[in-house]
């Protein structure tokens, strides 16, 4: 641990978080934990076809069934709903058309999972199977029966994005050495170990929704959209959390349903998903292939970068059009590339939705663009972490497609981990490798999904005879968000975390805040929580003041205020003032560019990890032994750097999964393998010791400085590790995951003479649109 | 309702506690613990023993109550994380947890700390290497597994320190 204290009483010291005693005593509340008397319990109907037509649903049987008080079908829930404003293309139930395996198509509320699983299995419905598209290149192609979607295109094409930013044609003529490459992403799952569950109430006209999700105000709005109520008759409360990564980002179908049943059959309904429903309800990483064409100077300066994406997003388009631009708009916050052009393009196919998952579509490009440089750094003949350091961003700029640099703490992190790992030194050994790769990522996404000029995050606290409650939205799903808010309010008063109180994720009680998503919370509820704080600091410190006469300075620490302690002084100020509240609200400054799609990147502070990877790899058996990994992230001011270290380690835990084994693969319209068994993750014998550096650069707009640390330190391991295969055995894998029959492989072609990698070989040519040009900010155009 | 399930009564010894149930008999003990005994601390995540999630003790050594009937289990010492701490005093390993930020979503916890009790009581002081291989049933997706070991080795070295068993 090497966070720095500078002063602070709470924050930079490690504390535990306020719930971890109900976590290690099975105390906490997760949503399927909830048994209300009389609770139904629900189960859904899902289509076995990835793409039909329905004819026609006969639930007629399964409603005689005794113990079955409900059954619903897509037209009892017609309203679609999608988290996008611009794909609003999702219903709770279909009854016109399934487009993947596992699509919901009718619901029953019974006395027990039993009874209405059976019904479920009761309900007869006839379809007309259509030819399903199952990967990039046939939703490119002319449709063979019918498009998924009835909006995109051509063919099943969903979205298009085309940018130019500076002359990039003068841009390569500049060039001295250029290159390109193709990569593939292949699609992987958040595997949260909580299956997705929500129970629903309806009682005096209102319904109340506890669910395991990270968003409860989107959740809320799709609930009102299609229960056709108005907001103020629905509550969503945000249940513990099992684990989200971005797979309960979305608003679901199981959410909606349990509402609906509830509203219907006037008792409490739980749907509570079986692993393979999680398998099917998804919205993780897109499968995406990527092609890239980089010209530099002698030296390893960039002049210009020419990236295309083809993302395969599944059936809807959940966050995909944000997805497709996340593709394209994050590898210049790490490198300065003066001319850039991007084009991007999401495919609906018969699969599950793809969505966020954990650095949401920019653990892809991230993985193309560290080992296309590191390619043409060989191909130059200069170090790879020389030609990148001389291409770093710095501190206090804008990137030629407009986005503002603040702190970045690059080089820093870089020194951290070169020299720990000792990656100029290491010992050159067939089989052993290590691998450098750097990144970036946002603190919050700087627009919220929905337009519109409200803060993103709002924090009330009350004071009430020493006692201190903080209300927020903020969704806590295991990464920390309130010991976030219990430090922040601490500081500012005088106390320690322990003694906060809070109350959080409850659209009833708590103002607002968007959710766990972006990794938006330290930053903006943390700005929120230290606004609030501060003028609540503000009418204690009056009260006690006007009390101590003003001869002196009031201080405020250790439990005191001025003379007093806290306790007498907040009765002094009640007393004097009444009651004790205070607010404060964030909302993220106006940074975005003047232009289309210019809403997806912009971010008050990008975090930036470095990593390095130790690995050995089997020639014979192409498997990998993974040694260690370094990794150092600037998080800008670690508020509980116990916590920041479990996200940086989490983090790199699920980049090796996703490194070395998970893949979501289909076979003939089928998940290969919806089962946790199947679908291969790292367990404890697969991890090797992570050393975590802390980075601190003390960001000028976070809150005390800091920035994200839950998704960022993510991205970098991903490239380090296919890195590391190649400094083992001179192979290229350009194609994630890493597998041992992929290295097995390529040494194959490496010993037949053909070219010594493992990957895709062309990019399939894409419609894009003429691009839009767009002049970059001043301080570019005159580099 | 009319279905036909054949129900047994049946006498489970959980946390030290003796409980008379009728529960179906087909249903597993990780649902007779949450459902019938509202013992809602051991969790679920795949209920087809590939996890570890629902991880419970039975005569001290961990087991699957997924895949568990609870006519199995008559009579043998059934210990859930609602039977880990003293009263309020939490055991060692919970204690350990809760101070290194080895529970994030807390969601796998249970288990964990389950298995790594028995794991305790049979080696006081093991490698981290014999962690991993004991708790090599037991998945999380927070935590990277580094602060779980490292708290099991606290509160291994604190228990030796203060000369006592892991209890």
């Amino acid at each position: 641990m090497t966070a720095q204290n500078n002063g602070f009483s709470v924050i930079g010291k490690p504390f535990s978080k306020p719930d971890a005693v109900s976590k290690v005593t099975g105390r906490a509340v997760y949503a399927d934990d909830m048994l209300p008397a009389r609770t139904l319990h629900c189960r859904i109907l899902r289509s076995p076809h990835p793409h039909a037509r329905i004819l026609s649903i006969d639930t007629s049987a399964a409603r005689r069934m005794p113990g079955v008080n409900a059954v619903i079908t897509g037209s009892d829930l017609p309203i679609k709903f999608g988290i996008l404003p611009v794909t609003q293309d999702e219903r709770a139930l279909e009854h016109e058309k399934v487009r993947y395996v596992g699509d919901p198509i009718a619901a029953v509320a019974a006395v027990d999972e039993e009874i209405a699983a059976a019904a479920c299995d009761a309900i007869a419905v006839e379809y007309e199977v259509l030819e399903p598209v199952m990967s990039i290149d046939e939703a490119l192609a002319e449709t063979k029966d019918e498009r998924i979607q009835d909006y995109g295109g051509p063919n099943n094409i969903h979205k298009l994005v085309a940018l130019e930013f500076g002359d990039v044609d003068a841009g390569f003529a500049k060039a001295e050495h250029i290159r390109e490459d193709v990569f593939f992403f292949q699609g992987n799952t958040h595997l949260p170990m909580e299956q997705h569950s929500a129970i629903a109430t309806f009682v005096d006209g209102r319904v109340t929704l506890w669910s395991s999700t990270q968003v409860v105000h989107y959740v809320h709005r799709a609930l009102a959209k299609v229960l056709e109520l108005p907001m103020n008759r629905i509550r969503v409360i945000g249940a513990a959390h099992g684990g989200g990564f971005g797979g309960k980002t979305d608003p679901f179908a199981h959410e909606i349903i349990v509402c609906k049943l509830a509203m219907l059959t006037g008792r409490p309904v739980k749907c509570t998903l079986t692993r393979e429903e999680v398998f099917y309800a998804h919205r993780g990483r897109h499968p995406v292939l990527m092609w890239v064409r980089t010209g530099v100077k002698k030296d390893g300066r960039i002049t210009a970068m020419h990236f295309k994406t083809a993302l395969d997003g599944g059936a809807y388009g959940s966050y995909g059009v944000a997805s497709t631009f996340y593709t394209g708009a994050l590898q210049t916050v790490t490198y300065h590339i003066p001319a850039y052009r991007f084009e991007g393009c999401r495919v609906f196919t018969n699969k599950p939705p793809c969505g966020p998952k954990r650095g949401h579509g920019t653990p892809q490009p991230r993985f193309a663009l560290e080992l296309h440089l590191e390619k043409i750094s060989r191909d130059i003949g200069i170090d790879p972490v020389d030609l990148k350091r001389t291409n770093f961003v710095k501190p206090m700029t804008r990137t030629v497609n407009w986005l503002r640099v603040t702190s970045c703490g690059l080089e820093e992190c870089t020194d951290r981990v070169m020299r720990a790992s000792r990656y100029r030194a290491r010992q050159k050994r067939h089989g052993r490798g290590m691998g450098f790769a750097i990144s970036s990522y946002m603190s919050g996404a700087g627009t919220a999904i929905y337009w519109n000029d409200m803060p993103h995050s709002e924090v009330q606290i009350k004071v009430d005879r020493g006692g201190v409650t903080v209300y927020c939205g903020a969704m806590d799903i295991g990464q920390g968000s309130d010991s976030v808010l219990a430090a922040i309010v601490a500081e500012e008063l005088g106390l320690q975390p322990r003694d906060i109180r809070l109350v959080t994720a409850d659209t009833d009680t708590t103002p607002i805040d968007l959710g766990s998503y972006s990794s938006r919370v330290t930053f903006m509820a943390g700005n929120a929580a230290l606004q609030a704080a501060r003028k609540m600091r503000g009418i204690l410190v009056d009260a006690v003041e006007a009390k101590m006469g003003g001869a002196e300075a009031v201080t405020v620490g250790a439990g005191r205020i001025g003379d007093f302690t806290f306790e007498q002084a907040s009765i002094l100020a009640e007393a004097r003032f009444g009651t004790l509240t205070s607010v404060g609200s964030y909302t993220p400054p106006k940074i975005a560019g003047p232009y289309k799609g210019s809403g997806v990147g912009p971010s008050p502070a990008y975090s930036y990890s470095a990593c390095v990877v130790d690995l050995d790899a089997d020639s014979r058996s192409g498997i990998v032994h993974l040694n260690k990994v370094w990794i150092a992230h600037d998080v800008g001011r670690a508020i509980n750097p116990l916590l920041v270290e479990g996200q940086v380690e989490g983090s790199v835990y699920m980049a090796l999964g996703e490194a070395l084994m998970e893949e979501q693969v289909f076979r003939k319209g089928l998940h290969k393998w919806p089962s946790m068994l199947e679908y291969k993750s790292p367990t404890f014998m697969d991890m090797p010791e992570i050393e975590t550096f802390i980075v601190e650069t003390v960001d000028p707009e976070g809150p005390y400085g800091a920035k994200e640390a839950g998704q960022g330190p993510l991205l970098p391991v991903i490239p380090a590790v296919s890195s590391a295969v190649f400094d083992a055995l001179g192979v290229w894998i350009d194609e994630v995951p890493v597998t041992p029959e992929k290295i097995v492989e390529a040494l194959r072609r490496k010993e037949k003479g053909e070219a010594p990698r493992f990957g895709p070989v062309r990019f399939p040519s894409i419609p894009y649109p003429e691009c839009i040009k767009v002049e970059p900010p001043d301080q570019d155009r005159s580099t | 309702m009319e279905r036909d399930v054949e129900r047994l009564v049946l006498a489970l010894d959980v946390n030290g506690e003796r409980a008379e149930l009728l529960v179906p008999v087909h249903k597993t003990l990780l649902e007779v613990l949450r459902e019938d005994m509202q013992l809602t601390g051991t969790k679920h995540g795949c209920e087809l023993g590939e996890c570890g999630t629902c991880t419970v003790l039975i005569d001290g050594k961990p087991e699957l109550s997924c895949l568990v009937l609870p006519v199995q289990v008559e009579g043998r010492a059934i210990t859930t994380i609602e039977g880990m701490a003293n009263g309020s005093e939490l055991h060692p390993l919970q204690q350990a947890f809760a101070e290194l930020g080895a529970a994030q979503c807390g969601y796998c916890t249970p288990g964990i700390l389950l298995a790594a009790k028995s794991l305790l009581e049979s080696n006081g002081a093991p490698t981290r290497a014999e962690i991993r291989e004991a708790l090599a049933g037991n998945l999380c997706r927070c935590t990277g597994y580094s602060k779980i070991i490292d708290a099991i080795e606290l509160a291994s070295d604190r228990t030796r320190r203060a000369g006592g068993d892991v209890q």
